[in-house]
């Protein structure tokens, strides 16, 4: 992949740019999340891999109409939300379809409002809650943690889901638990898992792992620790150091 | 409903909870079969009054809490007036080691998370993993057959083992032999089709392992001609036993409501009357085109919830015998995917020494094809990359709405796999359909949830 584009290929001056190369031309606008191929630093890779630059996909964002019932789910909650005082805009950041399912990335500030709605509104009817799994991404500067939460609604047969991103610095997000209360314990493991905060949560106090522990186990940046087995003087690396496929 | 005080306080005491230390009040320390003892060092302690409640852990060593499952109860003389489940003692870091090996090894791990229904973990994190491939079209009818028929073995399995257990925890031991080897045979039929009893490793992304060995259909077909009989045998002892019926009826109850505020789906939800099964409202693995009924009861009760579990063991039976008859009539046909980027290259045979490596692969790879060759050590070793994006799959295990919301950051492992296991969810549900009961119908609304430790600690 270089930047400059490839000789005689120039776009000629008015003509309408190719789509794939305005996308390729954004992409390496991004930010560079890894090198090479096996995740190895400190020794010289002599795969050939050595060179490659992989950058972060850029966040996706769906374009109206969204299909099948998706339309319906984010139009009724709209006119709720406005009906409420907040607009649409202001508490869901961007809307994601992909792979035939729904995703609100919801602000953290309307996360407990959002859910209201969602359950107690009938034309949205999300009565079950699927719990909160944390997911961690060191390299998304600003954004590393995220909470998903799977709602499913059994009287309309549907399912979609709500992502809360929050910064590392400051893991705050309003606890779901007034409104599903099966939500107790999946914060208590998020929390525990991943250092998540969920603020008004009846007792966040850890789940699985002792309550004495150090650490969220579950975050990327958790050490591993090695195998203390010495050879010669070389010790057996812990897994996320050792050279691997990415 | 018993929702806010129940659930709401911080599960567990602090570290200190063995010794006598930071406790409030008296502190007995007991090993069992000294209960004697403990009457009477309360009684003599003179600060006895009717108000005076006793705080007991049930567990984590306990033979009637299913597992590792601790229970801090605090009792009025027989009533539970508080009760604190806590869990954590199998917690096994399933969901970290599988980020840490490719998307194909991450099965062997996801099995062993519900270990009386390995099958289905594996199908829930499969269906996870090939909607992130985008490849669902794509798996032959052959290998959708095979899980759905391995499926319903599990859900068999599982079935009477919870009622068996159920059984051995009221007090009735011939109920736990006569779901057992229901369960022996079960497994056996198991062991032939994927070479283990327990954690299969079967379901593999993009298909299953291997293709039913010879002999596999007439073993089957000979299990569902007995099972019935058995069945019905297991019920006769339990349906309208005097003992059992006051020991189940109006215990443990948990309606409509409490099963949406707490989550609770499967057999627990479907015993408050409402038909709501993944396999018929969000079908996968094509099971719509199998006729099976939804079994329901509204006695929102651990006597319902039992009677929910027998009927779905028959429906089951149906689903099976009807795989056997399309599995017989399709003959032989591919049970992985094709693409062979994404297909796990070997085929595995049966040999005398046990399940192996197919002699026919290797000779092709080693002797006949370098591009297989390439192909199988390329997958092998570094395993196929899957798109960035997120997933959740859902599958109806025998406990519920079992989940996988697997993420991928375009890698060849998973960047999160995460199980929602129903289990999790119900254990929850257990301060709301207890307190205020008797210490002795504990057991029984535990063993209508029927939890598995291993699902619920990961």
């Amino acid at each position: 992949m270089s930047e400059a584009t490839p000789p005689g290929q120039d776009p000629p001056g008015g003509a309408e740019p190719d789509e794939a190369a305005l996308a390729g031309q954004q992409r390496l606008q991004e930010q560079v999340v890894r090198t090479g191929m096996f995740g190895t630093e400190t020794t010289g890779d002599t795969s050939g891999y050595g060179g490659l630059q992989v950058r972060r996909a850029p966040p996706p964002s769906s374009p109206r109409p969204y299909g099948s019932y998706f339309d319906e789910v984010a139009d009724a909650l709209a006119t709720r939300l406005e009906a409420g005082g907040s607009g649409f805009a202001d508490a869901v950041e961007r809307v994601v379809v992909d792979r035939g399912e729904l995703t609100l990335h919801v602000r953290p500030e309307h996360l407990v409002e959002v859910a209201r709605l969602l359950r107690d509104e009938p034309a949205l009817g999300f009565e079950l809650c699927g719990g909160v799994s944390g997911v961690h991404y060191p390299s998304d500067a600003g954004r590393e943690l995220h909470a998903v939460y799977h709602l499913l609604s059994i009287t309309h047969n549907r399912r979609i889901r709500l992502e809360v991103s929050v910064p590392d610095a400051d893991p705050h997000i309003p606890s779901l638990v007034g409104v599903y209360p099966t939500c107790d314990w999946h914060e208590r493991e998020t929390w525990d898992f991943f250092g998540l905060v969920f603020d008004g949560h009846p007792g966040l106090t850890r789940i699985e792992m002792p309550d004495d522990w150090k650490g969220h186990p579950q975050r990327k940046d958790y050490p591993l620790g090695g195998i203390p087995v010495e050879y010669r003087g070389a010790t057996v690396p812990p897994p996320e150091e050792r050279r691997s496929y990415q | 409903m018993t929702t806010d005080a129940s659930t709401a306080g911080p599960a567990g005491p602090g570290p200190g909870a063995g010794s006598d230390e930071g406790a409030e009040g008296r502190v007995y320390n007991v090993g069992g079969q000294d209960w004697d003892e403990v009457v009477r060092a309360a009684q003599q302690a003179g600060d006895k009054t009717d108000t005076e409640r006793m705080v007991i852990n049930m567990g984590p060593q306990h033979p009637s809490t299913h597992g590792v499952l601790r229970l801090i109860l605090t009792l009025d003389g027989e009533t539970v007036v508080e009760l604190r489940p806590v869990i954590g003692y199998l917690h096994t870091g399933i969901e970290k080691n599988m980020e840490f090996r490719t998307w194909t090894q991450g099965v062997t791990f996801c099995t062993r998370a519900d270990y009386l229904s390995p099958i289905f973990n594996e199908a829930a994190y499969c269906l996870a993993v090939e909607k992130l491939l985008g490849i669902e079209a794509e798996i032959p009818e052959r290998a959708s057959i095979l899980r759905v028929l391995m499926m319903e073995l599990n859900r068999i399995s599982s079935h009477v083992t919870a009622v068996g257990t159920f059984g051995l925890e009221l007090g009735a031991t011939t109920v736990f032999l006569y779901g057992l080897r229901i369960r022996e045979k079960v497994l056996d039929v198991c062991e032939l089709i994927t070479g283990l009893r327990m954690n299969h490793a079967y379901v593999r992304p993009g298909g299953v392992s291997q293709d039913l060995p010879a002999g596999a259909l007439d073993a089957i077909r000979e299990f569902i001609g007995v099972m019935p009989e058995q069945s019905a045998e297991l019920r006769s002892l339990m349906d309208a036993n005097p003992l059992y019926l006051a020991r189940t009826r109006n215990v443990a109850y948990l309606d409509l409501a409490g099963c949406m505020t707490y989550g609770v789906t499967g057999p627990i939800l479907r015993a408050t009357g409402l038909p709501w099964d993944l396999r018929k409202s969000q079908p996968y693995c094509g099971y719509e085109t199998y006729d099976f009924a939804v079994p329901t009861r509204t006695g929102c009760d651990a006597y319902d919830r039992y009677i929910v579990r027998m009927d779905e063991i028959d429906e089951s039976v149906k689903i099976i015998a009807e795989c056997a008859d399309r599995l017989a009539s399709a003959g032989p046909g591919p049970v992985m995917v094709a693409n062979k980027k994404i297909g796990w290259p070997a085929q595995l045979a049966l040999g005398l020494d046990g399940l192996g490596n197919s002699p026919d692969h290797i000779a092709h790879i080693m002797s006949q094809s370098m591009e297989a060759l390439i192909h199988h050590f390329k997958l092998v070793t570094e395993g196929f990359r899957v798109p960035p994006g997120q997933v959740y799959a859902a599958v109806e295990s025998p406990r519920g709405e079992l989940g996988c919301h697997a993420v991928s950051d375009g890698g060849t492992r998973p960047y999160r796999a995460h199980l929602r296991d129903p289990s999790f969810a119900h254990l929850q549900a257990l301060p709301a359909m207890t307190e205020g009961g008797l210490l002795a119908d504990i057991i029984a609304a535990v063993a209508s949830l029927d939890p598995i430790m291993g699902g619920v600690d990961r």
